[in-house]
This record gives C-alpha cells, structure tokens and sequence, in this order.
C-alpha cells in the first residue's frame, strides 16, 4: 500500500520544528521513527500535507543523569533505552518496557516521543511513564512547558499537546533500586498489550484498560491503607472503561487487570 | 518397521541440500512482480476497487473523476465485459445462478469483491485513483453465519431458491445407529475459517502477443490448470492462452486455478492493447484470496462403558463464503475421511454447503481431511471423558489393525497400507507419555497457576487422489544432451517443495548424471502441455514416479540404441554411474556415454506414470502445552510427531514439509482466525491483526520417522506435504482442554484464545456450582 | 526529492517522490529485488534490509528518510563481508544447510533480520533466536530450521560475531 502524496521537509532544529507546526496547523504532523504514522497512512487513515522530520535532530538522542532526575531525549530509540546503562542504573522499568515495544527492526527507528505523542492506550511506553511519575518536556513556539505524564494523555491518540507542540524531553525521577516490573499480556510475543501492568514500587499503570494508560488508584491506595497485594489487586479494574476487540471482552480484560496487578505487585516486592 | 525402497549407497535417501537455494540467498527469487521482461514495458498497472459492503445492491458506479485523473489510463466494470461468457459455477454441481463473476454487476456478496478495476501508468496512482470511483450500494441484510444461512430468509442468490450450493444427506437407515450404545456423546464444533496468508500476495501480469495468444504470467499450482482457468472465465480457447510461472511464494491451495482478478488481467492486456500487471496488497490479499477450513461439525460418538466405539455420525455444515468454489466440495473429503484410523463398524455422515456474505472459502493445507481428523479426534477425546478413560487408550482399542493389503473403510476409501498401532506406541513412547502424566498430575495436586496438557491425536489422510477423469497419474520428460547435461520437464508445479533438486536426485540415481548438470523446468504451458501441478501432496509419488520411470526408460532407449553401435546385446549392458553412460557387464569403461549418444540423436523420453490410487499416509501425535489457568493463556511447549509417509527420498527436505504443516495445524489450534463483525465486515484485515503464528509461539518441533512403503509407486512414497497440518491440529486442540480437564472443561474451540479458556474454566465452575 | 544513498557499497544519487518507501526506492529505483513486500502494517519483515548496520522493515521508511545512508539488501549481503560474487556469506550458507527456506519470499528478510541479530548478539540463545526474529513471518517453516540456521552461523560466525 502507498500513502497519499504529501509534502516532506525537514526540521533544522526543534523551534523549527515547532515554527512549522505552527505555520501550518493541522495539515502537518512530524515524523520521528514514522512507525505508528506510517502504517496508518499507508492504510489511508491519515492523511497529513506535510510531515516535519525531526528524526535528523540528532541532539535530541540521549539519556543522561541531570540532577535528581534522569533526562532522555524525545528521539532516543527504544533499542537505545534497552541498552541504556545509565536507565539501567537509575530508572531500570524504562528500558525493561521498551524491550517489549515491537520487533528488533521496530524498536531500530521507533523513538520514545513518537510513541508517548502517537498516545495509543495499549502501547507500552506511555504507560511505563506513568508509573515512572515522568514529567514530559513539550515546546511550543517560544515556550516550554513540563507536563506530568497523569496529564499528557488525554485521550485515545490523544495528547495534552497543542498542534504546534512537540515532546522534547522525558524526565525521570531516579529510581534506582526502588523496586519495579513490567508484566504485559499478549496473544502473541510482538503484539501491543491485551492488558499490561507497569510498577514503580507502589505505583500502578494500566495500559489498555481505557482511553489512556491509567494509574489504578483504587490498588494504590488500598496498598498506602496497608492492604495485601491480593486485596489491593483486587480493585486494579475500579475506574476502568476498557475496548472490547476480538482479544478481550470487558470482563476479560477487567480479570486479566486483576491478575496481572497482582503479578506486577507481587515482583516488584 | 522401517523399509526403505531405495538400494544402499545410493543418493536417494540422503539429506541433499537444495539446488534451488544459491538463488534464492543470493538474488532471490524472481516472483511475478519481480519479473523484467521486454513484453511487459509499458504495462498499465491494475487496481481493484472492492466493495465495502458484505451485501449490497449497486445503484451506480460513476467512474467519471477517476477517468479524468491525471495518470489514469481507463477504469473497467462490470459492464464492459460484454465479450465474455457469464458467470458460471465454479463446480457444475452448484446451482447455476451461483456463478463467480470478474467483477460484480448488481449484486455485491462479501466486502473485499472485486467491482472496478482502474488502470494507472503508475505504481503510485492506483491507490489515489481508486477512491475516485464513486459506487452507489444500497444495502441488504448480512449472512454471516452458515448455520443461520441454511434457514435464512435472506439469499445470496434469489434465483437459485436457497442457499445451499451443495448437499449430502445422512441415510436414513443410519439413524438408529447409536440405539445399541451404552454411551453416548455429542457436541457442535467449530472449525474455524483461516487465511492462506501466503507471504506473496496474489499478483499476475499479462501480454496479447503477435501470435494472438494471450501470455500470462500468474502465481500458482499449476500451469495446466490456470491454463484452462483463464480461457474459461475469458472465453477463450485453451490454445489461445500461455501461461508461464513465475516464482510462487507459498500458495497452501489457494493458488490453483486462477482468480477473477487474474483472468481480468489478461482481458484489460487484450482491451487496452496494452500489457498489464497486478499486485495486490496484504489488505486485499486477506479479503479476496479465498479462506480455508470454515466447518460447523456436529460430531456424535457412541459405544460401550469398556471403551469400545461402535457408532460415529459427523454432520457437516460448510461455509463456502459468497460463491462457492472448491471449499463447497471438500466436505466430500471430510466424509470420506470421517473414521479415520478407526474401526467403527456404523457410521452416518453429511454435509450442506452453504453461501455466507463473506470471502469465498477454498483449500488450504490439507483441504478436508483436517476437518475430518479434528471431527473424530475430538469426538474420541469427547468419549473417552465420557466413560472416564485414557484418551490414548481409548484410541489404542478401536485403532484398526496393521495391514499391507488395501483396505476399504466404511466410507469407501481405500487405505494402501497402514500400521496405526505402531505409529500411536512409537509417538508416545518418544514422548514419554506416562511420565507427561505424572507430571501432570502433580501439577493438579499442587493447584499450579501453570496446568499441564496433553493431546494426543492419530491420522490417516489420502494424498494424490485422481480426479473424475480417473486414476491419479502424472508425466514427465527427460532429455540428456550432447554436452552431458540433462533436462527435466514436469507436469508438478513446485513453490517450495524442492522439486528442483528431488527429481534431479531422482534423474542423476538412474543415469549417473551429476545433479548439477540437471535442469528440471516446469509451468510454461507451451513447454509443459499436461500436468497435475502440485497440491494435495501429489507431487512425489506421481510426478517424481514419473521422472524415476522416465529415467528408466531412457536408459532403455539408450541402451538398445548403443547396442547397435557397440554391436552386443542390450541385455549385455549396464548404466555406468561413473560415466554418465551405459557400458557391457562387467567391463567398466567400455561402452558410451549417454551424451555420446544424445550427439547422434536427440536422446529423450516423455513417458505418464499412472498410479492404481491415492495413497494413505499416517502418524500420530503428541502435544504438551500449560495453561496458565488464571489468564487462561495456553502455550505449546512440545509437539512430537510421527508422520509415515512411506519411504522418504530426502528427509532434509521432508521434514521441512513437516515442519511447516506442524505450524499451521498448531496455529489453528492456538492462535489464527478469520473474524468478521454481524454485519459481515472482517476485522481481520491486516497481519497487525491477523495473529499468524510467528516464530515466538512455536518450539522446535519433535520428530519421529518411519517408513511404511506403499506398492502404488515404485518409490515406495506416500505425500507428506499437508500431514503435518493433520494430525498437529487436534492434538494441539486436545491439549488445551486436557490441560483444564480437571477443573471440568470439555471442549474448547479453536483457536483456544485465552479468553475462550478462561471462559470455560469460569463455565465449568459455574456448572459444578450449579450440580452441587 | 533528491537523496544520496549508499547502496550495497554503490553510492546513489535519485529524486525520489517523497512518499516513496525505500522498499520501492531499493526494487524500482535501484532495480534490486531480492527485498520483498508482504504486508502493509510493518508486520512481516519481508521487507528487512540494513540501515546503516541495523535492521529495519524498508516498507515502512521513506526513502528521504535514508538520505545520506548505507543500505545492505540481501544482493549485497556476502560482498559486504568482503565475500566474492560465488560466495555465501554464513548466513546464507546456514539458511541452506539447514533447509531454512521453502518457497523464499521471505528469506530476504528473514536472512537479513538475521544478520542484524548476529550483530548486536552474536551467540544467542534458542529462545533469543525466536525473539529475535519475531517481526519476520514464514509461512512454509514453522522457523524451525530458520532457527536451526541461525543457531548454526552463529556458531561458524565465530566467537566475535564476524562474518
């Protein structure tokens, strides 16, 4: 399949960028790795005029310790936060969850910001920024702002971004041996999660449970109210409004939440 | 129980890498859209605009913009085919009105049928042009289950009074047949519709030529077969069409023939004064090449508390999707092959083949007799819980006898040879049954999150069946030449079975010709006039008996001619294998080689080898898969399987068939179905979707060989291309359940998605509730 | 568009429509088609070619996007281990060993998806073999000698990986 036509053009820098998307609106999305767009184009299901490509703004690539904090830039690739030491050191769930993103050719060109803006509900890395408590660095022309990740995702594909703002920067708190794991239900190894449960100690994310990856509050107070993992994961599905698909119906899903909390919970003691 | 056929020392039988492969991993092949050919310059690329609706009426199709777009060449409907025949069935048993038309004119009958084609000078402007055509639809009601299909008010085809394309009746005087039973069993199941999903989508590319006919480069089984296609949809003489066969990417029996769309190729090429060419997409591809399997099977099974079945009966609903093509029949072969590996003295069958609003259902790996195996696989796991008795036991005391005499069974197949005891104690000695039961067991007493299952399954299936005109043959043609080089030419039509290098094993066994100097050509129905092709795992026993029996033959010619010459007996002669020649008993170096005698004449056998049946290969298998039962997640963790398919000429090659047909039977079982939402819209139509098995949900497979020869080849061979599909299938299936058995679960249908086993561990809970 | 690619050691100048996929860039454009297309959603890694060293699906980035990189395709595979032209590089040599391909069009992909596994883990596992190749479908081989092959050059590959 082919996508419609559309006009490419590169971004010099990142007030470029956003000078771009501010010129032209909704005609323009940018492209990083360009693996959740794409596909969707190819489908004919979007249909932007122009992509920005800020995929060449290689200073945006990094991971680095930057005071209580570890900064990752918005075009590091997930086959970079997997071998990142320095995540692996200081904020280990990060590059533990973008193991599971795709496939090894995937996880080549497919970077942490497209994911986090792209903003579907059962991928991986939103939700493991949510349990991270990350804040999430987003310029706009002349203005930079920080958005805690409980508020970036606001919808189905659907950010706290305007149309001429671009994520730049993942701040993570530095967790370092705090404990953490990952547990995501798939049908098969390379599919988006039918349910994943992301951990940071006693914090829960919820991915594909709902319009956004979701913290399961219910869980995580009950566990503050010194409830047992088994209680406290017995309330993971309290707030959810999960999709039915051909994988999972409501009440499926709402068990597999369930279990899979208690799972997450029960590593990450 | 091994035999081997073959003589000691001889290359046949031995593990000979494939002499198609150096190609193949170095510049790949060369499929159909790969192809550079002076006659396709300036072909016009093909689009197809397909209907969105699963049932529809078409009010208006106005094809106005797209014929103003910048790039397009000219748009075809239904209604500038005037100068071909009508649609006609695509067996003559289906009723008449039900015929499979290139493009659909008033009625469209499943999303995805093909109602325009647009024609671009470009690879890019298909897709733009293509949402130009305006169709108006106005809606009618969606059929999408067959059971609801059969009562319908709703037809597919008003004129043809129902929806049943063709039928089977039970006997009547089989209807008491589980009067004398002290148990009974019975359940609905489903087997479920598939995609083919070959990794080549379908393609064609065509060109009238100077000599009038029409050249046509299409994917497919066979030449000879898609020959015949083309000229009927096209109303052509058979004469008038030359295909030639490019590379083929996996086909599964969803290549035969041709499809509409192909044939349309041909027809703009002719049109349009102009060559033209057809890719499509991986979209398309899941909606328009035909699905397989799609069986509704009510299966009952009766007999005695001790364990003995006496009594089976398998109704058959088939979906045959929006037109009935060859998946409408194949319930023939599900019946046919409804007792499998046992001996049950009474039995009832029958089938309807009904039309849906979905994708027309065709064959795929094992075409039939799949159904067959999980039909009475599950109904002996079904009754073998019934009476509370080893699965494997249960088998072991109704499996019929070894035999080597032809054996007809209660259908009326006739078994070549056999040996079903043997393969089912051989399977589960190699997989250490009694120790996967008490490990099993143990899980149970512990109340493990992770169950142990296993399955067990034992299958006959027929291979190289003929067809109405009569018994199973195939030809084929040797030639050596004057530079020592050989030649083959052979009515089977290989796309990844290695034919290339088996039947040059077979030509260099005979002569003494180093394999590298055979050349084996196929597909070009102007060098290839007949042929079989290759499907329903026929290729070996027929068309590699054809090129050994060849090969005699031509030692026969030579030798009668070198007679002559060296002035001896032909009887005197023998083939010198280091000489590539023939030389006088005992006497090495003595006579000539074979290109000594190509150079004074053309040295050259056609010969047909004609087989007295199908054969019936068998095995048994062997499945162990845990069941996380809190998620109800199942995961196949091995799979054994012993597959005899008589002697095997290269077993490198053969076990890649096996390894292939295990994967799909597996990924029935667990994972692949075709799913379409109430109003007929598929949800399946990509490969994000599509769950196709990928190499993470499989182990390495476990194998276990033996050789129970056949008398109907001379090679001793039986077909092995769609065994492995056979008999993975119910015994991944049976697995799953037996992992949750104890929690009371009898049957869960395929694909065992863990949403489906979590549901039936919760209804066996509810039940057990509700019982106690 | 212009875009300046290496290609199998060729350096290349084209213009190029900017939604051109490099899959289409590598098979019209450079007329190299070894790299095949199976799917449309980046699904089954037919299309897998080396970007600058690493595996990618071609189908699924644009050409511009390659602007000023060095593509490998299966063609140039064994050349850019300094192979010649009758030679197989060991993964290529295992695939056929081991009977890793049946009908082939997955093999471009799947060979090079291979190769750029070996690169980043030039021993692994079994089960990292599997995962490793879980953006590339078969449909002839249920992977297990796909598998087997992999495992095997690895071994011939050496204890550093190289070729």
């Amino acid at each position: 399949m082919i996508t419609a036509t559309f006009e490419y053009v590169r971004a010099e820098s990142v007030d470029d960028a956003v000078a771009k998307l501010a010129e032209l609106g909704d005609e323009a999305k940018l492209l990083a790795g360009g693996h959740s767009l794409l596909p969707m184009m190819k489908l004919r299901l979007a249909f932007p005029a122009v992509l920005v490509d800020v995929r060449p703004l290689a200073d945006l690539s990094y991971v680095r310790v930057d005071g209580e904090s570890v900064a990752v830039g918005a075009l590091t690739r997930h086959c970079d936060l997997v071998s990142s030491a320095v995540l692996r050191a200081e904020a280990p769930l990060l590059g533990a969850v973008a193991a599971h993103v795709g496939d090894p050719q995937i996880r080549h060109r497919g970077t942490i910001g497209g994911s986090l803006s792209h903003a579907d509900p059962a991928a991986d890395l939103p939700a493991a920024v949510l349990a991270s408590d990350a804040t999430l660095v987003v310029q706009g022309p002349g203005v930079r702002r920080q958005v805690a990740a409980a508020d970036f995702f606001v919808g189905y594909f659907e950010t706290a971004m305007a149309a001429d703002e671009m994520l730049v920067e993942i701040r993570l708190p530095r967790t370092g041996a705090t404990p953490w794991h990952y547990e995501k239900f798939t049908r098969r190894a390379n599919d988006w999660a039918v349910v994943a449960v992301a951990t940071v100690d006693t914090r829960v994310a919820i991915a594909n449970m709902g319009s956004t990856p979701l913290r399961a509050t219910a869980t995580e107070e009950a566990l503050a109210a010194g409830a047992s993992v088994a209680e406290a994961a017995s309330l993971a599905a309290e707030g959810t409004d999960p999709v039915e698909d051909m994988n999972a119906d409501r009440a499926y899903r709402r068990h597999l939440a369930r279990v899979l909390t208690r799972r997450a919970l029960a590593a990450t003691r | 129980m091994t035999t081997l056929g073959l003589p000691r020392g001889s290359i046949l039988g031995t593990r000979v890498q494939r002499l198609e492969d150096p190609g193949f991993l170095t510049t790949g092949a060369v499929y159909t859209d790969d192809i550079v050919d002076d006659r396709l310059a300036r072909a016009v690329r093909v689009t197809f605009v397909r209907s969105p609706l699963a049932h529809a009426t078409v009010t208006s199709i106005d094809i106005s913009a797209a014929l103003a777009a910048e790039g397009c060449v000219g748009v075809v409907t239904a209604g500038d085919l005037t100068d071909i025949p009508s649609p006609a069935p695509a067996f003559a048993m289906y009723p008449e009105q039900m015929g499979l038309p290139l493009l659909a004119s008033g009625t469209v009958r499943y999303v995805g049928e093909p109602v325009a084609a647009v024609l671009t000078d470009g690879r890019y402007d298909g897709e733009d042009i293509a949402e130009l055509v305006e169709v108006g639809y106005d809606p009618l009601p969606a059929v999408v289950d067959p059971v609801l299909a059969l009562t319908s008010e709703t037809l597919l085809f008003p004129g043809a009074g129902t929806n049943v394309a063709y039928e089977m009746a039970p006997d009547p005087e089989r209807d008491d047949i589980f009067s004398d039973c002290e148990v009974v069993a019975t359940r609905t199941i489903v087997n479920q519709r598939v995609a083919v999903a070959p990794l080549e989508v379908r393609a064609a590319a065509a060109v009238w030529e100077e000599d009038g006919r029409l050249t046509t480069w299409i994917p497919n089984q066979g030449a000879q077969g898609t020959q015949s296609s083309v000229a009927r949809l096209l109303g052509l003489d058979v004469s008038q069409v030359h295909v030639i066969t490019p590379a083929v990417g996996g086909a599964f029996g969803a290549k035969f023939g041709a499809d509409p769309e192909a044939a349309l190729v041909g027809w703009i090429a002719r049109r349009f004064g102009r060559p033209a060419t057809w890719v499509e997409t991986r979209s398309d591809n899941l909606v328009a090449m035909t699905h397989g399997r799609g069986q509704v099977q009510t299966v009952t099974i009766g007999g005695s508390r001790t364990g003995r079945v006496t009594a089976y009966r398998l109704d058959i609903v088939q979906d045959s999707g929006a037109y009935p093509r060859i998946g409408a029949l194949l319930p023939t072969l599900t019946q046919l092959m409804a007792p499998g590996v046992y001996d049950i003295d009474n039995l009832q069958t029958s089938f309807r083949s009904v039309v849906t609003t979905t994708t027309p259902v065709g064959a795929y790996r094992g075409a039939g007799r799949p159904e067959a195996t999980a039909a009475i696989e599950r109904a002996m796991d079904l009754f073998a819980a019934e009476i509370g008795m080893d699965p494997a036991d249960v088998r072991r005391l109704n499996l019929l006898p070894a035999f080597t005499e032809p054996f007809r069974s209660s259908t009326g197949a006739i078994y070549d040879s056999g040996n079903y005891p043997m393969a089912l104690d051989t399977v589960l000695a190699a997989a250490d049954y009694p120790s996967l039961r008490a490990e099993q067991a143990s899980r149970r007493e512990r109340g493990d999150v992770r169950q142990l299952g296993i399955g067990v399954s034992v299958y006959v299936e027929i291979t190289g069946g003929g067809s109405e005109a009569g018994a199973p043959k195939e030809n084929a043609t040797v030639e050596v030449h004057p530079d020592g080089t050989a030649s083959i030419l052979t009515g089977t039509s290989p796309h990844g079975q290695g034919h290339e290098t088996v039947w040059a094993m077979l030509v260099s066994n005979e002569l003494g010709i180093e394999m590298d100097k055979i050349t084996v050509r196929w597909g070009d129905t102007d060098l290839v006039l007949r042929g079989g092709g290759t499907g329903g795992s026929r290729s070996l026993q027929q068309g590699g008996a054809a090129v050994r029996q060849a090969s005699l033959e031509l030692v026969d010619l030579a030798k009668s001619r070198a007679a002559a010459q060296l002035e001896v007996s032909a009887d005197d002669l023998v083939v010198d294998h280091g000489r590539a020649g023939l030389m006088v008993t005992g006497v090495p170096g003595s006579g000539v080689t074979f290109a000594a005698l190509a150079a004074m004449e053309p040295l050259l056998v056609h010969t047909i080898f004609s087989a007295p049946g199908a054969t019936y290969p068998f095995g048994a298998h062997v499945a162990v898969v845990e069941v996380d039962v809190e998620t109800g997640k199942a995961e196949l963790m091995r799979l054994i399987a012993l597959d005899d398919a008589g002697v095997v000429v290269n077993p490198l090659i053969a076990e890649g068939q096996r390894h292939g047909g295990l994967a799909q039977g597996a990924a029935q079982a667990l994972l692949e179905e075709v799913l379409y939402d109430e109003d007929g819209n598929p949800t399946t139509t990509t490969l994000a979707a599509y769950p196709f098995v990928s190499a993470t949900e499989l182990p390495s497979f476990e194998l276990v060989t033996t050789e129970t020869p056949t008398t109907y080849n001379p090679l001793g061979a039986k077909g092995i291309g769609e065994a492995g599909t056979i008999g993975s299938t119910p015994a991944v299936q049976s697995a799953v359940v037996d992992a949750v058995a104890h929690l009371g679960v009898r049957h869960v249908d395929m694909p065992t998605t863990s949403m489906r086993i979590w549901a039936a561990i919760n209804a066996a809970a509810a039940d057990k509730e509700t019982t106690d | 568009m212009q875009v300046s690619i290496t290609v199998n050691s060729v350096r290349r100048r084209d213009d190029v429509e900017p939604r051109m996929m490099l899959a289409h860039y590598l098979r019209d454009v450079c007329g190299l088609r070894a790299t095949n297309i199976g799917c449309d959603t980046t699904s089954c890694g037919a299309c897998t070619v080396t970007v600058d060293g690493e595996s990618v699906k071609s189908c699924t980035v644009l050409a511009v996007q390659t602007d000023g990189g060095t593509v490998t395709t299966l063609e140039g595979l064994a050349a850019s281990v300094g192979l010649g032209p009758d030679e197989l590089h060991p993964v290529q040599a295992a695939f056929r060993a081991e009977h890793g391909l049946q009908c082939g069009f997955c093999t471009p992909g799947m060979v090079m998806a291979a190769v750029g596994l070996l690169a980043e883990n030039p021993h692994p596992t079994e089960p990292e073999v599997r995962e490793g190749l879980e953006g590339n479908l078969c449909r002839c081989t249920g992977y297990h000698n796909i598998v087997r092959a992999v495992l095997t050059a690895a071994d011939a590959m050496g204890p550093g990986g190289d070729a």
